[in-house]
């Protein structure tokens, strides 16, 4: 008999844990919330470091879960503990009886309306890293050409008063690329970086950096911008530290973009509540170890991945649904093979 | 004019749409390394000259960025051209080039 598998979240952890495991001979349920599959990624253009397209990077994702059994528009309406398994019950009627369960509910991004002070939704010019990426992907950039164009690092990240003290890891390579990819729409827009420091940790990043740099002139400010107000003229006006000279500075600009962080889900924390799922102080779900067990809760037989334990890059949310394939199988072997 | 007692001071406020572009531009030209400081102090902190004048190639560029062409050239007043800041330069940027370049440009 084949064990069934329910994996909660269609996004890239979700995908590529669901195809992994229907490899290793579970039946797996996947369960996604959204018209679409793809989470995020399918609402990006293009992705950090190179520049590849995010539609195609889902598309290869999506090939892979031919045969799972997918229920898109579906969510976990309740779910109990039994003996050795759960009882899932999904919100389109159907019950599922799984050996284990894995939770990818990954992020929702950090509502940058919340940061009154940069203006979002109040003002047109400033936008979110997603709008922008909607922009791209819609083709739908102002044809007006800007004479000035900002990106803010850290907008709810790092924040302790926006309530969210940690680190959303792909901001600053986002900022970056997504600097040089107006650039390329806007050759003579002056486009500026307002960072604290840049986190540019990963294979390449440190590249993406200097070519912006060097070839796309991006100024990058070391301060982080403070407030947004109109011009008299329509346009934004930002003051920020310049905390490298330990100057305030002040800038118009045609464009803002804010770089929303990653916060825990909210369809994620509906199953927490559930299954008294712990979380850390950063509201990401409590891995059984933050080193050896990442990919395990505290209740057998229900397993993490992805951004739902914390911020992640793409590259370590699908290393992290590969790993829990592994686990889970390990689980299942472990516990039903005496029968 | 009444003597109020006090007097007022010209603000301090870095003003980027008044920096003069094209000067920069021109710099970039001549030495395009300039873009590539990531501002890691490599240089202000080798410097033999900065022991006994503020010297810094590194906020000499910044001022440059912020318009302030006065205060990047008295900051490289003091340079003896002695070239230690481009062995130290991680980014590997010629910075004796690069003060030279400045001269050419901004200096009088």
């Amino acid at each position: 008999m084949k064990n069934n598998i329910l994996v909660i979240g269609g996004g890239p952890a979700g995908l590529e844990a669901s195809a992994n495991l229907k490899r290793l001979g579970y039946n797996v349920i996947l369960i996604e919330k959204d018209k679409q599959l793809g989470g995020h990624l399918a609402k990006w253009d293009r992705l950090f470091p190179d520049g590849v397209s995010a539609r195609q990077t889902l598309n290869a994702l999506l090939e892979e879960v031919s045969g799972v059994n997918c229920f898109t528009e579906t969510q976990l309406q309740s779910i109990n503990v039994l003996d050795k398994s759960y009882n899932a019950i999904l919100s389109n009627g159907i019950t599922v009886l799984a050996d284990a369960v894995l939770l990818a509910s990954g992020f929702d991004l950090f509502k940058a309306e919340k940061k009154e002070e940069y203006g979002y939704g109040i003002y047109e010019g400033v936008i979110t890293n997603a709008d922008l990426e909607e922009a791209f992907r819609e083709k739908k950039l102002p044809s007006k050409q800007p004479q000035a164009i900002g990106f803010v690092h850290c907008v709810g990240s790092r924040d302790e008063k926006a309530g969210n003290p940690a680190c959303s890891k792909v901001c600053c390579a986002t900022a970056v690329k997504q600097a040089c990819e107006v650039k390329e729409v806007y050759p003579d827009a002056d486009v500026y970086c307002f960072y604290m420091d840049l986190r540019m940790f990963g294979r390449h990043y440190e590249d993406l950096y200097l070519k912006a740099q060097k070839e796309f002139g991006i100024r990058f400010i070391r301060g982080r911008v403070s407030e947004v107000a109109e011009t008299a003229d329509g346009r934004l006006q930002v003051k920020a530290e310049d905390t490298l000279s330990s100057k305030p500075l002040r800038v118009s600009l045609d464009m803002l973009v804010l770089m929303a962080g990653m916060r825990p889900s909210e369809s994620g924390k509906t199953v927490g509540r559930q299954l008294n799922l712990t979380t850390e102080e950063d509201g990401f779900f409590s891995s059984a170890d933050n080193l050896l067990e990442i990919q395990r809760s505290k209740l057998p037989g229900f397993f993490y991945a992805g951004a739902c334990t914390g911020a992640k890059t793409l590259p370590d949310t699908l290393h992290e649904a590969r790993s829990a394939a592994i686990e889970i199988d390990r689980y299942i072997k472990e516990k039903f093979s005496e029968k | 004019m009444i003597d109020f007692g006090f007097s007022v001071s010209p603000s301090s406020r870095i003003n980027l749409d008044s920096v003069d572009r094209e000067s920069f531009a021109a710099l970039a030209k001549l030495e395009p390394d300039v873009l590539k400081c990531m501002a890691c102090g490599s240089c202000s902190a080798s410097c033999t000259a900065s022991q006994f004048e503020p010297t810094s190639v590194r906020r000499a560029i910044l001022s440059l960025q912020n318009g302030q062409v006065e205060q990047a050239l008295d900051l490289l007043k003091g340079c003896m051209m002695c070239g230690k800041c481009t062995m130290v330069c991680p980014r590997g940027i010629n910075t004796r080039h690069l003060i030279i370049s400045i001269q050419k440009i901004y200096g009088k």
